[in-house]
């Protein structure tokens, strides 16, 4: 059984399908039920797809970093990007009325919706690296 | 194949989309998006999406699915969905976008309130 997996994937919205497949894939392998994997696919698709366009801004020279860790809690995911970083609770809420016809700002509260725990940080050496658990 | 097929049919003055695959970021959200400005385009302003074959919605497809209610809006026309899977209900309720799609299980009925 796999303890851990690191991709490096390339700053283009192909890599979103990549690390889902990757993410699922990982997950059946240490035991998890699709239910479990449905969450954890969509969290892995917004966090992705974040550092992606909003991270990296989708320059291709940057890539972005994602790391499976099956650990006694459940499954632990981080996704890191070399962009600029930023702060979460700037994000508004998009549950809010005022922002409820907005066209984005919906993949955060999809990540907190779907995984147990998350949390966002800037990397000392630039980027934000989310950090997500699923347990068990 | 295509992230998302669509199928176009009249019902009326209904534009009915039968939407199969999923919407997503990139080419699902975007075939959306093209669909219905070529319906607004054409004048047809009541629009029903039948979701019944759409396994899959993230954020960005929910984006585009009120982009497009905001959109049709604009028009001075309709936009309502049809037949959601529980996984895309459960989606709009996260989102508290229950409240401001109308939602119908049944075509017919879906049709009638467009009167």
């Amino acid at each position: 059984m796999l303890k851990e997996k690191t991709l490096k994937l390339t700053s283009r919205i192909e890599s979103v399908e990549e690390a889902a497949q990757k993410a699922a894939e990982f997950a059946r392998d240490i035991n998890f039920g699709d239910e479990e994997i449905f969450a954890i696919d969509m969290a892995i698709r917004e966090s992705v797809a974040n550092a992606v366009k909003h991270g990296n801004k989708l320059d291709e020279t940057k890539k972005v970093v994602v790391t499976f860790f099956n650990a006694t809690s459940g499954l632990e995911i981080t996704v890191r990007d070399f962009g600029e970083g930023f702060a979460v609770e700037d994000i508004p809420d998009p549950t809010e009325p005022a922002n409820l016809l907005k066209a984005s700002g919906r993949g955060i509260l999809f990540m907190r919706s779907f995984m147990d725990e998350v949390e966002w940080t800037n990397h000392a050496e630039g980027g934000t690296v989310v950090k997500m658990l699923k347990k068990r | 194949m295509a992230e998302l097929n669509i199928t176009e049919r009249q019902a009326g003055d209904v534009t009915i989309l039968d939407l199969n695959g999923k919407i997503t970021i990139g080419e699902g959200s975007v075939a959306l998006r093209n669909a219905i400005r070529r319906l607004l385009g054409e004048g047809k302003n009541k629009i029903l999406l039948n979701l019944a074959s759409v396994g899959y919605v993230d954020s960005s497809g929910i984006g585009e699915l009120v982009s497009s209610f905001t959109a049709v809006n604009k028009e001075d026309g309709t936009l309502k969905l049809l037949k959601l899977t529980q996984k895309i209900q459960d989606l709009l309720a996260i989102t508290k976008l229950l409240t401001v799609f109308d939602v119908f299980d049944d075509e017919s009925e879906a049709l009638s309130s467009y009167q």
